[in-house]
């Protein structure tokens, strides 16, 4: 989750050192200073040596990453893929099969409803949170404290989340008798179970386990941002809401926007907490291109209309990706 | 001087007295904030952690009580005493810490290629890694089943962890590359002076102080896969090879909703992350924050 944060440093890298596969950095520079016993043998060495590090990573990226990518293609290409001994190539039938389901289209409108409501609720939670925890009023030992409270919800595992919030939402649960007290409603609302309510119902619990991710980071971002900016404002006679629009926020942008990305990008393809809450039900009230494609491949066996879908889901995910690598180069 | 002491002070500190309020007025606002926030975040793990010691007939009842007659820790035994559910602990921690174990090998060689060498095709490499982590993981669930059927590695160990890898390499080459760069390096070109190989200077010298680099790597990879439902769900088969996310949903289905046991097993569940939370929160926050900080 934090990579991020990471990544960019790795990718400063090389802009931040004056070398270039072209140029000699001071790996290949070192040997020229003292001459070697064979050179040619020597330089041959140094050069292949990064890539024998690299090898077990580019055996396991192989086998993990490539295949299955060529895999999932050449399946979608096929008909009764995995179920049938002798599969035939029928071009994209399997994609215009997906691309005509009005299912596939319900999933897509409640995959963005899901993830748009979930990275905003993020973000603005995350960002509360994190500037009631960057306070100066406060002791460190009492931010520490909340701090680890305002953690709890991501130290706990999709599956567990899940069943924490069957147990709240349930009917006779506790939410219900809360609702119930106040008078907000009814009393026994199937959060879960009712179409009307379950989409609403399982992106309140998705922003609930996730805004910690957002917190943690734009914690970090407002402890980095310099304190004489801040003086400055004030001394030029910023109000605090000035202060927090004309400082806080252009300092914190690139954070804001890399969280934001990988958020969108991950809550997109949420799986578990959606299938262990409602399995996309009732009615498909639920249902996500995740949930789409597991089904039509584990429930209904067909694989290869499952694989066409499944590449949907990828080129869609390429398309974020490729925003965010090119965010992250622009950081740099 | 009882009369005349109250005067001049309030005179005094007039406009002084105006700020201190308004500071400490501040400050009960904020600890309002925080407490409701502590609320919304707390409040739910709270009631997980009640409803783990009622008696499952407790669960619903109406008005809800924080701690009710039937305080007790059956829960608990009736978990820790069964050999299938403690069988799900088992798994889950030797898929996790296997993968954190082969994770950190691979991603440490990567990463001191990364760090230390300018190669041809590096940026291109970098950005697959980047872009990598981005392809969802439903996308490699149908070819990972095919494959692992026909590698014989379905329903066992290995076809776990090999396929958690996906997962978790890319983000820990990133991380430790990022580790590493910090590390001046002086130290290991002094190593190859002395005539000893990349190897060497890696293992004896790099290693040993990423300490910290190491484990914030380790701790989070320990999470993804002690975290992981979709794969397990799939590429396994039997009770006996499932792990603590799938075995919570299994206590979904079959037991009718024994909350008291699904809560504890839950709160048995999360033990270990926040026991690695508690411990290593400093290297956790630095590694997050590591380049963060820096914009």
């Amino acid at each position: 989750m934090f990579t991020s944060h990471v990544e960019q440093k790795q990718q400063r890298d090389p802009v931040v050192a004056p070398v270039g596969p072209g140029r000699s950095g001071p790996d290949q520079a070192a040997p020229a200073d003292r001459p070697p016993a064979r050179p040619g043998w020597e330089r041959l060495k140094r050069r292949l040596t990064p890539y024998g590090f690299l090898t077990p990573t580019g055996v396991l990226m192989a086998i993990l990453m490539l295949t299955p990518i060529v895999m999932v293609i050449w399946y979608s290409l096929l008909d009764g893929v995995i179920t049938n001994k002798d599969s035939q190539l029928v071009g994209f039938d399997n994609y215009a099969e997906v691309l005509t389901d009005p299912v596939f289209y319900t999933a897509v409108r409640n995959t963005l409803v899901f993830t748009v409501s979930s990275v905003v609720a993020h973000f603005g939670i995350g960002l509360g949170f994190a500037m009631l925890l960057n306070t100066p009023l406060l002791s460190n030992r009492t931010k520490a404290f909340f701090r680890v409270i305002y953690v709890l919800p991501w130290l706990f595992t999709v599956a567990i989340i899940a069943v924490l919030w069957r147990l709240l939402l349930n009917p006779n649960g506790v939410v219900n008798y809360l609702l119930g007290s106040v008078g907000i409603t009814g009393g026994q609302t199937e959060w879960l179970a009712d179409p009307s309510t379950a989409l609403a119902a399982v992106t309140f619990i998705n922003i609930w386990a996730g805004y910690p991710f957002f917190m943690i980071s734009l914690l970090a971002g407002l402890q980095g941002i310099p304190r004489d900016l801040y003086e400055a404002a004030r001394v030029d006679g910023a109000t605090p809401f000035q202060q927090f629009r004309n400082v806080t926020l252009p300092q914190l942008r690139p954070i804001i926007i890399s969280m934001a990305l990988l958020d969108f990008i991950w809550t997109t393809q949420q799986f578990a907490l959606i299938w262990m809450t409602t399995g996309g039900g009732p009615i498909n009230a639920t249902e996500m291109l995740s949930t789409f494609t597991y089904k039509l491949a584990f429930s209904r066996y067909e694989f290869s209309v499952a694989s066409a879908s499944a590449v949907i889901v990828l080129l869609l995910s390429m398309v974020l990706a490729f925003f965010y690598v090119r965010h992250q180069k622009a950081r740099d | 001087m009882a009369t005349l002491t109250p005067t001049p002070a309030r005179t005094s500190s007039t406009p002084a007295l105006r700020r201190p309020p308004s500071k400490r007025g501040q400050k009960a606002l904020l600890l309002v904030a925080l407490v409701i926030g502590a609320m919304f975040a707390g409040l739910p793990v709270l009631w997980m952690l009640a409803s783990s010691f009622k008696a499952n007939s407790e669960i619903f009842q109406s008005p809800p009580r924080l701690v009710t007659p039937g305080f007790s820790f059956d829960a608990y035994t009736s978990i820790l005493t069964d050999p299938v559910k403690l069988r799900f602990f088992g798994n889950s921690y030797l898929v996790a810490g296997a993968v954190t174990l082969l994770t950190l090998l691979v991603a440490v060689l990567a990463a001191y290629a990364f760090s230390r060498y300018e190669f041809r095709g590096k940026k291109i490499i970098n950005v697959v890694i980047v872009s990598v982590q981005a392809v969802p993981p439903i996308t490699l669930l149908i070819p990972y089943f095919g494959l692992v059927v026909a590698l014989r590695l379905y329903n066992t160990y290995p076809g776990l962890i090999l396929t958690y890898m996906v997962f978790t390499l890319p983000y820990a080459i990133i991380m430790m590359t990022g580790y590493f760069n910090t590390l001046p390096r002086e130290l290991d070109e002094a190593v190859k002076v002395d005539g000893a190989g990349p190897l060497t200077a890696l293992w004896r010298i790099l290693v040993p102080i990423s300490v910290p680099g190491l484990v914030s790597v380790g701790v989070y990879t320990f999470m993804i896969a002690w975290n992981e439902f979709l794969f397990a769900l799939t590429l396994t088969r039997t009770e006996d090879m499932r792990t603590v996310p799938i075995g919570i949903q299994l206590l979904m289905g079959q037991h009718s909703y024994n909350w008291n046991e699904m809560m504890a097993m839950s709160i048995l569940g999360c033990i270990p992350v926040l026991i690695l939370f508690l411990f290593f929160q400093r290297y956790f926050i630095g590694g997050m924050t590591a380049g963060a900080v820096k914009v």
